[in-house]
């Protein structure tokens, strides 16, 4: 198979109905994914079936491992071998890969990790959506790092954010992480695909890495480096496995981000975790994607993300139509918490209502930047509970009742 | 084991395939971090005569290399190491395979690594028959955490957290590999380095997962606590124990037991891994 078939194939062009996990699933098969490899669990299970059936027609592998800790270190081999590679899991699965995703953080691989979110703590009740791994997904493992999470909120956004998760996994050389639930990756929408030319246009490829470029006093610089004050980042492309100018010796411990080999000075050590982490966190307004709407005039704003989004723009609506000032600010992307869009949100409203479907972990981080540009704090309301879904209702009953 | 590498070349004992090391091609001399008498460099040395003498592309036979006191090898290895996770090197060694065809891994683990946190991927990377190459190399302790009991300790020897000799029953690596599907598997000890060198050359041209466990003396953590202080102590401790195969045939399980049963146990051809999936692959190109 040429190029331009694998191209033709990988994209499923045309107007269909599909379910939430097989938008997804063929949302990374067009962004380029060539290696799955996962563990069934509900809800996700769907994605791992589906790779199974796509994966071999495009030329590549589907991998059902052992549980999810291989499945997740699979995808790292297959990552540092220069492939674009995937995992998908859910709560209990999620948990199981808290080791290799911290080390896959710390050696900056650009892989891609969907949680198709099912209540928890423990087994949790399988069927039903709840966000509570939204703080484990960057503080699940050991050690301090940032990542870049994003929260589709329809089939056609499953199949649309897919590509853009695997771009920014690329473009930032960090683990990004697609955040689904169970309600959305079993609700069936109409999805349309685009022709494989204009999805071509979107992918971002894996960068090559050139020696000459690329190269600190003859060695592979593999990692990201950056100026003194962490306001420029150098990200590198790296050498894959099985090239001639892959490293004698990539290690898992504490690096220097120059050499690349192991440090037990301090202030090196301390070096690589600030260049991580701020790559991320201090690049945050160049990552965070938001949707803004009603925001203008708006007295109250909603903040969420992922499938509460779609009940908060119709109480929106319907709050408009009896002339209350509300607008939302829709966080397509999680992580890195979108710092300056919420700041400039609550500059201009008077209070801020967060529906989740947990108990507050990301309203925690807006009420961090909830002032006004004098200093005076704007309440945060939540509109939060686990397994149930938000009626539009609850959330225009929740606007009134702060009005009054 | 012990991170401080010595400070100039004046303290490096000749090494005979030192040349051939990464550390020599970068620092222009190699050096190891095992303790003295530690079985792990004349290993390390086999492995670089093998990659000398067959004359290998090194990019192609990648070393995972797992966590333990192993885990300093690659200072004395031949070609490119990638460091994993304590016990996870056979599954990103099949990420690695399924990714690029060409490579054949060969992933580096100890005895608590492999027995112990990483035996499911041990057990299922046997059973897919993957094409790689295990090495475990069984010290019968976990060393680098201070001697702890690990799944291979002998009945009754004295570790870190047995300070009473209390004992578990010990693990059978060879006989784990065989069960689950492994298609070349050896056993070998630091005094037949000259037979571990022959299969190790078999296990690179074996299609399939070569598994090679080689026993070896840890003075340090086993050999303190049990008696065997000196680096010949531990080796000829397991080269005693040790039994040749076509030996132990004729011998009875209570004669075999605490014995090391060395030779080649297993040589069979199975489709791997990557012929069933690239079969598949080729089937739905047309
Ligand atoms: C998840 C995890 N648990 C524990 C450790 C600590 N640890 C490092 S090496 C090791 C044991 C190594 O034993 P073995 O594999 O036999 O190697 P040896 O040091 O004996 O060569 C342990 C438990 C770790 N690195 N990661
Ligand atoms: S502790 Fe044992 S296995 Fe580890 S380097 Fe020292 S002698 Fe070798
Ligand atoms: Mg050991």
């Amino acid at each position: 198979m040429n190029k331009d078939e694998i191209l033709k194939r990988s994209v499923y062009t045309g107007t269909h109905l599909l379910e939430g996990n097989v938008a997804m699933a063929e949302g990374c098969i067009a962004a380029g994914c060539r290696f799955f490899a996962g563990y069934p669990i509900t809800p996700q299970s769907e994605v791992p079936e589906h790779m199974a059936k796509r994966l071999p027609e495009v030329g590549g592998v589907f991998m059902q491992m052992e549980d999810e800790i291989a499945s997740i270190s699979a995808v790292v081999g297959a990552t540092l071998t220069g492939k674009k590679a995937m995992s998908s899991t859910s709560g209990p699965g999620f948990a199981l890969m808290q080791e290799t995703l911290s080390w896959a953080n710390l050696i900056e691989m650009p892989l891609v990790v969907a949680n198709v979110q099912r209540v928890g703590p423990g087994s949790g009740v399988v069927s039903l959506p709840t966000h509570g791994d939204i703080t484990q997904i960057k503080r699940g493992g050991n050690g301090e790092y940032e990542v870049i999470a994003i929260a589709p909120n329809s089939c056609q956004e499953l199949f649309d954010l897919s590509i853009v998760a695997f771009n920014l996994a690329e473009i930032w050389r960090v683990p990004t992480f697609i955040l689904s639930d169970a309600w959305l990756g079993h609700m069936r929408e109409k999805v349309v695909i685009p022709e494989p030319e204009e999805i071509k246009k979107r992918i971002v490829p894996r960068p090559e890495y050139i020696p000459a470029e690329n190269e600190t006093e003859g060695r592979p610089q593999i990692y990201t480096t950056a100026n003194k004050d962490f306001t420029e980042f150098n990200i590198p492309a790296f050498p894959p496995l099985g090239s001639k100018h892959f490293p004698y010796w990539w290690i898992s411990l504490t690096h220097s981000q120059i050499s690349g080999m192991i440090t037990e000075t301090p202030s090196v050590a301390d070096n690589t975790n600030m260049t991580i982490n701020y790559k991320i966190s201090k690049n945050e307004a160049k990552i965070s994607i938001v949707k803004r709407y009603q925001l203008d005039d708006a007295e109250i704003a909603i903040i969420t993300y992922g499938t509460p989004s779609r009940s908060a723009l119709e109480a929106v609506n319907e709050c408009r139509k009896e002339g209350i000032k509300v607008g939302l600010l829709r966080l397509v992307t999680v992580w890195p918490i979108a710092e300056t869009a919420i700041r400039e949100v609550a500059e201009k409203v008077k209070q801020i209502i967060v529906p989740e479907m947990n108990l507050g972990q990301i309203a925690e981080q807006i009420e961090r930047f909830a002032f006004h540009t004098d200093g005076q704090r704007i309440p945060v309301h939540r509109v939060s509970h686990t397994a149930i879904l938000h009626t539009p209702k609850e959330i225009i009953d929740k606007i009134k009742e702060i009005i009054q | 084991m012990s991170y401080s590498a010595p400070r100039g070349k004046e303290n490096i004992t000749p090494h005979p395939y030192g040349t051939n090391t990464q550390m020599h091609k970068l620092m222009g001399f190699p050096f190891t971090m095992f303790c003295k008498g530690c079985g792990y460099g004349s290993i390390a040395q086999a492995i670089c005569r093998v990659f000398k003498e067959e004359n290998l592309q090194e990019e192609l036979f990648p070393f995972i290399v797992n966590i333990g006191c192993y885990s300093s090898m690659p200072t004395v290895l031949p070609g490119k190491t990638f460091m994993t996770l304590h016990g996870r090197g056979i599954a990103v060694a099949t990420g690695v395979k399924m990714a690029n065809p060409k490579l054949k891994p060969i992933s580096i683990h100890g005895d608590g690594d492999l027995l112990s946190i990483g035996t499911n991927h041990f057990l299922h990377g046997a059973r897919r028959n993957v094409d790689m190459i295990v090495i475990l190399l069984n010290n019968n302790i976990y060393g680098m955490t201070g001697g702890q009991l690990a799944p291979t300790t002998p009945m009754g020897s004295k570790t870190s957290t047995t300070p009473y000799r209390y004992g578990e029953e010990p693990i059978d690596a060879v006989e784990l590999a065989k069960v689950s599907g492994a298609t070349y598997i050896a056993r070998w000890n630091t005094s037949t380095i000259r037979d571990f060198m022959k299969s190790f050359k078999k296990a690179l041209h074996h299609k399939g997962f070569s598994f090679i466990e080689i026993v070896s003396q840890c003075p340090t953590q086993f050999g303190h606590k049990n008696n065997l202080p000196k680096a010949l102590d531990g080796f000829n401790f397991i080269k005693n124990n040790s039994i040749r195969i076509n030996k132990a045939k004729d011998m009875s399980p209570e004669e075999l037991k605490g014995k090391y049963i060395i030779g080649e146990h297993l040589d069979i051809d199975r489709p791997t891994l990557w012929d069933r999936k690239s079969q598949i692959i080729e089937k739905l190109k047309d």
